[in-house]
């Protein structure tokens, strides 16, 4: 539980902060540190500098403008979890940031730190696909915006470049119409999701599907879109039956994961159940 | 605060749920653990661990680690051995003709278990210590291993130990094999099962640690460590691992976090420190990571069961026979052997009636850690094989599962009854716990609720588990003659000083349960003084007299008798001096609430602590009376204690993620006299979400190879609070005949009781299902696979 020798530094801006990543290919971004520090402590990560990014003002707040809710890439898990504005315009993000460990980690862990980390398992990768995110980032080249779906590009992997920090996560506000639901199943060792599904449904005038999303964590070397299953709701009445038929005939997880505590085969059978649900719960939103 | 603290004084303190004296301390962080403290010159040691589970070591080379600054020393196998110390890590349990490999402090030439110590390093900072770690350079030549104790056995199986062939560490039987025979060819019903207990990982709070002092001026040792028994460590030290005299160590138990069996055993991290104290000439620290407590902690059960019980027409039970492969681990621990022995063996009797036993046990070398008694050690097994088995004969009999207990319980007017498996049950009403229950559950009602709720498609499961337990272990020539290289009495000191305040010094070694509460709880009683005037130490070898220390729920029934029995000397003392201050005589003198006065003239009093005064002033004590006021009782039982109950568990299953909910658990314990309710319920909680923990989260998974993939906590589920309802407990009171409190014992009933409760409960829920068995813990998938194969 001794990490190995590292710098510290503790930059002022982005700009500064990229700059010492960019000098330093060996060094890492702290942000809450939930993640990191403990496999630091246990050596399997040996960074040789941190980079504490944690108290830059310009990766602090939520605000609302043109349709799009902008969460700086600091903002902690209870921040989300429990922001009014997040509620009103990112119900989904608000419902899996509560879901999040426990409240020591909820209150140290960040959005920026959580999606950058893309653990597969985490709840908010899912939330982030679902609501079609976009991602600021920053880098010496100035900075550039990464869509949520070409953000996560395999197990513990982003777009992101050694030298680049995620700066904010920007969402389209949730239209009128819409309900969003966030369903975890959970590995009761780690409280990670063994399958966590966000779901978003948006209802027409009379009730019908006019677009639906779902989104998968934990099942997968990263979040799933079951992109076919909520395209074969469009147009249908929602009613249960047709969401269990959707899911049921249409969702395929891609290289599903399997561990001593639950194999592929079940998970995918528990990515039906879990998915069902919370497109169910969407749609009771609605 | 509320007022629960205030006790009134010594009047009906004995039954009170008086608040733990112990945590003000405790949950405000002032308490000191081993790892809290700091000596002058103080450095640390931390131990390079095989990375296999069997490898050969061709070569180690430290000498980067050495010259590494900060580094004082990297120490080998070859280092302990020319320093000339015995260097042993010694098993305290002997059977016939058991294997007892060597066992050394570090590895000679083969690792056998991932963990397995290899070096050690001493340097002036924990950073630099694990550091260093990464710089010893060993050449492994590996090796297969194996970690499951049936498949070790079967031919062609990578041996752990040359000497032990089939790595088998001992064969042993308990019963009759063929009168048990006889039975089953006369059964008109045979129940039967393969079970799998699972192999668990203790997780105390507390990670062990040691701070070794030695100073070689005076050749003393001071030996700061996480132990559940400071004497029996310091036996061992002594005679095994260390050379050093007895007289010149003292282990000290700071405050420790948890046990559960854990801190029982000596292992070699702690005799290491020491010598490594003993070669630099200062103080040496070493505290486990997390990840070292996973592999290095001695795990618990990991048995292989198959079980059988027979029936005759009426539901009789006529026969039991058990045939278990139970694994050792690499080494053989401090008391391993006992553990699936006479820890085990002996309980197959339960609350039951049964003509004939047999039950045949392996001892099984594996590449694993070694497995020792964990938190009920033994009976949780046992318990779990028999209630297992009870449920299933009630479904081959069509017998319901509490009719079929009630049917078969051992009467009350049938005590003292002798079991076929060696054991003498001195008391016990069984249909007493089992009526309570079903009448608490509402048994009748829920099964309407159960046929109702399978209807609409809602799976629910009861289960009952009918518990015995044999704790407060025994009297040490019974013990002795089966094997223990320890005695199991108990000493305590109760000293009374001159102002009549108490210090009461007990041989036991609470790490959680409470003692300096519930042991000045006895005393208040015996002695009439107030609970507050009343102070308890435990954990020092240096302090006390011998003692055997605080596990298989021994402290009550055990360290509370020998106290209960010095405070009794001391009130003896006490009236021979009080009936001269009288001038009376002592049989004419009576003595309520702390008071000696001539019966029938109350008026007139000499209270204990005026006695008191009088004894250290000795101006004026009857002749032949020694000064002072104190007492030393060495307390052997008569008997083991048997608590017992009944445990019901609720659960719901749903169907379309396999994931059990436990909607409600009751225990209906009998524990005999309770000292402190409070104490006794926290004791019974905790045992059961540790009991929980095993039959629905927890399990040790290791590969074909033998690696431990359950290493950390995110992978293996220690339960939380969240998974669990708010427990119901109730008692009946059936006192211990045979000790002078009535007292028996609590610490392990709910990991005994609960495992079977939970798990009959399951597969009550999936009878529709056609599920007769279902091995722990119950993860989703496996209820999910039972439910849709």
């Amino acid at each position: 539980m001794y990490p190995s020798k590292f710098d510290y530094h503790r930059p002022s801006s982005v700009q500064e902060a990229v700059q010492i990543l960019s000098a330093n290919p060996e060094a890492k971004v702290l942000a809450g540190g939930h993640s990191l520090v403990p496999v630091m402590k246990l050596r399997l990560a040996t960074p040789t500098a941190l980079v504490d990014i944690g108290r830059i003002e310009e990766l602090q707040g939520i605000g609302r403008a043109n349709g799009s809710l902008r969460i700086g890439a600091c903002v902690t898990y209870h921040e989300i979890a429990n922001s009014d504005v997040v509620r009103e315009a990112a119900p989904l993000l608000a419902e899996a940031a509560g879901q999040i460990g426990d409240r020591q980690v909820r209150y140290r862990g960040t959005i920026g730190g959580n999606l950058s980390h893309a653990d597969p398992a985490s709840d908010l990768p899912a939330a982030a696909l679902a609501l079609d995110a976009t991602l600021h980032v920053s880098g010496p080249n100035g900075s550039r915006s990464v869509g949520a779906s070409d953000f996560f590009v395999d197990l513990m992997m982003t777009a992101l470049q050694l030298d680049e920090i995620l700066t904010a996560v920007e969402i389209p506000a949730a239209q009128a119409g819409s309900g969003s639901a966030y369903v975890k199943f959970e590995h009761p060792a780690s409280g990670y999701a063994l399958c966590g599904a966000a779901a978003v449904v948006t209802r027409t005038a009379d009730g019908s599907c006019a677009s639906a999303s779902l989104c998968f964590n934990g099942v997968s070397a990263t979040a799933v879109d079951a992109a076919a299953v909520a395209s074969s709701l469009v147009g249908s009445d929602l009613s249960d039956a047709a969401i269990e038929s959707a899911v049921n005939e249409n969702l395929s997880i891609p290289d599903p994961t399997g561990d001593m505590f639950a194999s592929a085969a079940y998970r995918q059978e528990l990515a039906k159940t879990i998915g069902a649900q919370a497109l169910c719960t969407a749609r009771d939103r609605a | 605060m509320a007022g629960a603290n205030n006790t009134n004084g010594a009047q009906g303190v004995f039954g009170s749920s008086i608040r733990r004296r112990e945590d003000p301390e405790l949950i405000t962080g002032q308490a000191k653990y081993t790892d809290d403290l700091q000596l002058s010159g103080m450095v640390y040691c931390t131990i390079l661990r095989s990375p296999y589970a069997h490898a050969r070591i061709r070569s180690i080379d430290a000498s980067q680690a050495e010259a590494l600054d900060g580094v004082l020393g990297v120490f080998t196998a070859k280092d302990i051995e020319e320093s000339g110390i015995p260097g042993a890590i010694p098993v305290g349990w002997l059977l016939p003709d058991m294997k007892i490999p060597e066992h050394y402090m570090l590895v000679k030439d083969t690792t056998r278990y991932v963990g397995d110590g290899v070096a050690i390093v001493v340097a002036e900072d924990q950073y630099t210590a694990h550091d260093a770690l990464e710089l010893i350079w060993v050449d492994y030549d590996p090796l297969d291993g194996v970690a499951d104790p049936h498949k070790a056995t079967v031919e062609g199986a990578p041996l752990v130990h040359e000497e032990a062939p089939g790595n088998i560490a001992f064969d042993w039987e308990i019963g009759d094999q063929e009168k048990t025979d006889a039975a089953f060819a006369n059964a008109a019903h045979i129940a039967s099962l393969d079970i799998v207990n699972n192999r668990l990982i203790p997780n105390a709070m507390e990670p062990r640690a040691a701070l070794a002092d030695y100073n070689s001026i005076t050749g003393e040792l001071i030996l700061y460590m996480t132990t559940q028994n400071p004497h029996i460590h310091r036996l061992l030290m002594s005679l095994a691992s260390l050379g050093l005299p007895e007289h010149k160590i003292r282990v000290i138990a700071p405050e420790v976090g948890g046990g559960f069996g854990s801190k029982i055993h000596h292992y070699a991290d702690e005799a290491l420190s020491a010598w490594a104290s003993m070669q630099v000439g200062r103080p040496v620290k070493w505290t486990a990571t997390r990840t070292e407590t996973y592999l290095t902690d001695a795990h618990g059960r990991d048995h292989v069961t198959h079980g059988e019980l027979a029936l005759d027409a009426e539901g009789r039970f006529i026969g039991l026979r058990v045939d278990t492969y139970a694994a050792m681990g690499a080494y053989l621990s401090t008391f391993a052997p006992a553990v699936p022995t006479y820890l085990y063996g002996t309980l197959m009797s339960g609350e039951y009636d049964l003509p004939a036993i047999y039950c045949h046990v392996y001892g099984v070398f594996t590449h694993t850690v070694p497995v020792d008694a964990y938190r009920g050690a033994g009976r949780p097994e046992a318990t779990f094989v028999v209630e297992r088995l009870v449920d299933e004969a009630a479904r081959v009999s069509g017998i319901d599962p509490a009719e079929i207990r009630r049917r078969n319980f051992i009467a009350p007017d049938n005590f003292p009854y002798a079991t076929q498996v060696a054991l003498e049950y001195d008391s016990g009403n069984y249909a007493g716990t089992l009526d309570k229950a079903l009448a608490t559950i509402g048994y009748d009602d829920f099964r309407k609720e159960q046929a109702a709720a399978r209807e609409r498609g809602q799976h629910l499961g009861i289960g009952l588990s009918a518990y015995i337990e044999a704790c407060g272990l025994a009297p040490s020539a019974v013990v002795g003659s089966l094997g223990a290289q320890a005695g199991q009495w108990e000493s305590a000191v109760v000293r009374v000083h001159a102002t009549g305040k108490v210090t009461v010094y007990s041989g036991c070694s609470g790490h959680g349960q409470g003692h300096e509460t519930t042991f000045a709880q006895i005393v208040a009683s015996a002695l009439g003084v107030p609970y507050e005037d009343i102070d308890v130490i435990e954990g020092d070898s240096g302090v006390m007299p011998h003692g055997w220390g605080t596990y298989g729920s021994r402290s009550a029934a055990t360290g509370g008798s020998a106290i209960a029995s010095a405070a009794q000397k001391v009130v003896d003392k006490a009236r021979t001096i009080a009936a001269h201050l009288l001038e009376a005589s002592e049989e004419d003198l009576a003595f309520e609430d702390g008071q000696f006065f001539v019966k029938g003239s109350p008026d007139q009093t000499q209270s204990l602590p005026d006695v008191a005064l009088q004894a250290y002033l000795a101006h004026n004590l009857p002749k032949g009376i020694e000064p002072a006021l104190e007492a030393t009782s060495f307390y052997d039982p008569a008997n083991f204690v048997f608590p017992f109950g009944t445990h019901i568990a609720i659960v719901e299953i749903c169907s379309r993620t396999g994931h059990v909910t436990l909607q409600r658990y009751l225990a209906v314990d009998d524990v005999g006299n309770v000292i402190n309710p409070m104490i006794v319920d926290g004791q019974v909680h905790g045992g059961i979400a540790q009991g929980v923990g095993q039959s629905l989260y927890e399990t040790a998974v290791y590969d074909e190879s033998a690696n431990l993939l359950s290493g950390t906590m995110l992978d293996y589920a220690v339960p939380k609070a969240h998974f669990l309802p708010s427990f119901e407990t109730d008692r009946t009171v059936t006192p211990c005949p045979h000790n002078p409190l009535g007292v028996k014992g609590v610490g392990e009933a709910g990991t005994i009781a609960s495992p079977a409760a939970v798990v009959n409960a399951v597969v009550d829920a999936l009878s529709p299902f056609g599920v007769t068995h279902i091995d722990m813990p119950v993860t989703p998938e496996k209820v999910w696979n039972a439910m849709h194969s």
